[in-house]
């Protein structure tokens, strides 16, 4: 990109729970611009009412999910140059999450769906116990390694389209981090995660459409760890006893 | 218009499976009468077979054959996908092994009748 001062066009969302429309702002380009630094200078410059919601801005925190131009991205670690549409620029809240104001989510929805889908320790020892020693190289362990990386941002969630159709169903990223505790040795409960994942919201909702492994700022593949899941509750369709 | 997050070749999939589908299932039932009819007025159906020699009809018995080669692979990707642990690579290995499988085999099938 060059260095010149060039004014981009930026299209912001701004609203409210009920409604909103998209206000028009001019953003000087600058160097090694992110899409947090665009919204940070319009609210510093332009508009101190605008509300957006950032934290580390290196890409660890996952609270600055916005839509851009189209697309969930995490926007602390988006550079400006990479989708930029012509001069063009167009940030809105996350899809499939209800607006609290501007370019802010209520992720509610999203964290209350990890609860529901068991992505929580069952612990299977007190402090009293020995630590169990997990081999990295194990089969559980390796499939862990990526699900665990999760930075919670919502991108998954947004890029969903069966989220979109069924405000019941857990989300790629819920359902990945089943996964990673279904393949913990050291949980207590498998089978309550399977039949958490199994139900009604479950992962046999989901298409393989992949957007949310497409995605994820982290290359992380929750479309993976679902077909994991479904593997797993057929298997114990075929293991229960009628 | 794609929406931009559906702008992946895995979306691409998903929907030519559905539409290839969708359109299967319109045309089975057409499909379907027409085999009774051999039972039921031979000589209607032997009128049609006739009419099916003609360019178009041609044309559309390869769109026809082209859904049924997309609906069949989009299953067994879906398949190989769901319920197969192996790594991406695999998967794109073993689609394509299939893919030139069928490649050679119409080739053929071209040259006999
Ligand atoms: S693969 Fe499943 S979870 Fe991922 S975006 Fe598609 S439907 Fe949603
Ligand atoms: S799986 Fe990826 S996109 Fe989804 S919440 Fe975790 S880090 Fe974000
Ligand atoms: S601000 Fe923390 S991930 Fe972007």
């Amino acid at each position: 990109m060059s260095t010149k001062q060039e004014d981009i066009d930026v299209s912001v969302w701004r609203g409210d729970p009920h409604s909103g429309n998209y206000e028009n702002f001019k953003v000087p380009a600058q160097e090694s611009q992110t899409i947090l630094d665009v919204i940070s200078w319009i609210q510093q410059n332009q508009d101190a009412t605008l509300s957006y919601r950032f934290a580390c801005r290196v890409g660890m925190c996952g609270s600055c999910a916005m839509m851009v131009n189209g697309i969930p991205r995490w926007t602390c670690r988006t550079h400006l140059n990479k989708v930029l549409n012509g001069n063009k620029l167009v940030v809105a809240p996350l899809r499939n999450l209800p607006v609290i104001k501007d370019l802010v989510t209520d992720m509610d929805p999203f964290f209350d769906k990890w609860i529901a889908a068991e992505g929580l320790h069952h612990p299977s020892k007190t402090r009293l116990d020995p630590i169990e020693e997990i081999e990295p190289k194990s089969i559980g362990r390796v499939e862990i390694d990526t699900g665990i990386e999760c930075i919670n941002c919502s991108i998954c969630y947004a890029a969903c389209d069966t989220v979109t159709n069924n405000s019941d169903y857990l989300g790629p990223a819920a359902l990945q981090r089943a996964w990673t505790v279904y393949n913990d040795v050291k949980d207590a409960d498998k089978q309550t995660v399977l039949d958490a994942v199994s139900g009604d919201g479950g992962c046999l909702n989901c298409h393989s459409q992949g957007s949310c492994s497409v995605h994820c700022p982290n290359d992380l593949n929750p479309m993976n760890a679902i077909a994991g899941l479904k593997r797993a509750t057929v298997a114990s369709l075929f293991s229960r006893k009628g | 218009m794609i929406r931009p997050h559906r702008k992946h070749s895995l979306w691409l999939a998903y929907i030519l499976h559905r539409i290839s589908g969708f359109c299967l299932a319109v045309f089975l039932p057409f499909h379907f009468y027409l085999l009774a009819l051999a039972l039921t007025e031979p000589d209607r159906l032997d009128g049609f077979l006739s009419w099916t020699d003609t360019p178009i009809v041609k044309l559309a018995e390869f769109g026809l054959v082209f859904l049924l080669a997309v609906h069949f692979f989009g299953g067994l990707r879906l398949m190989a996908l769901e319920f197969f642990p192996w790594s991406t690579s695999q998967k794109t290995l073993a689609a394509l092994a299939i893919a030139s499988a069928f490649l050679v085999a119409t080739i053929f099938f071209l040259q006999v009748i």
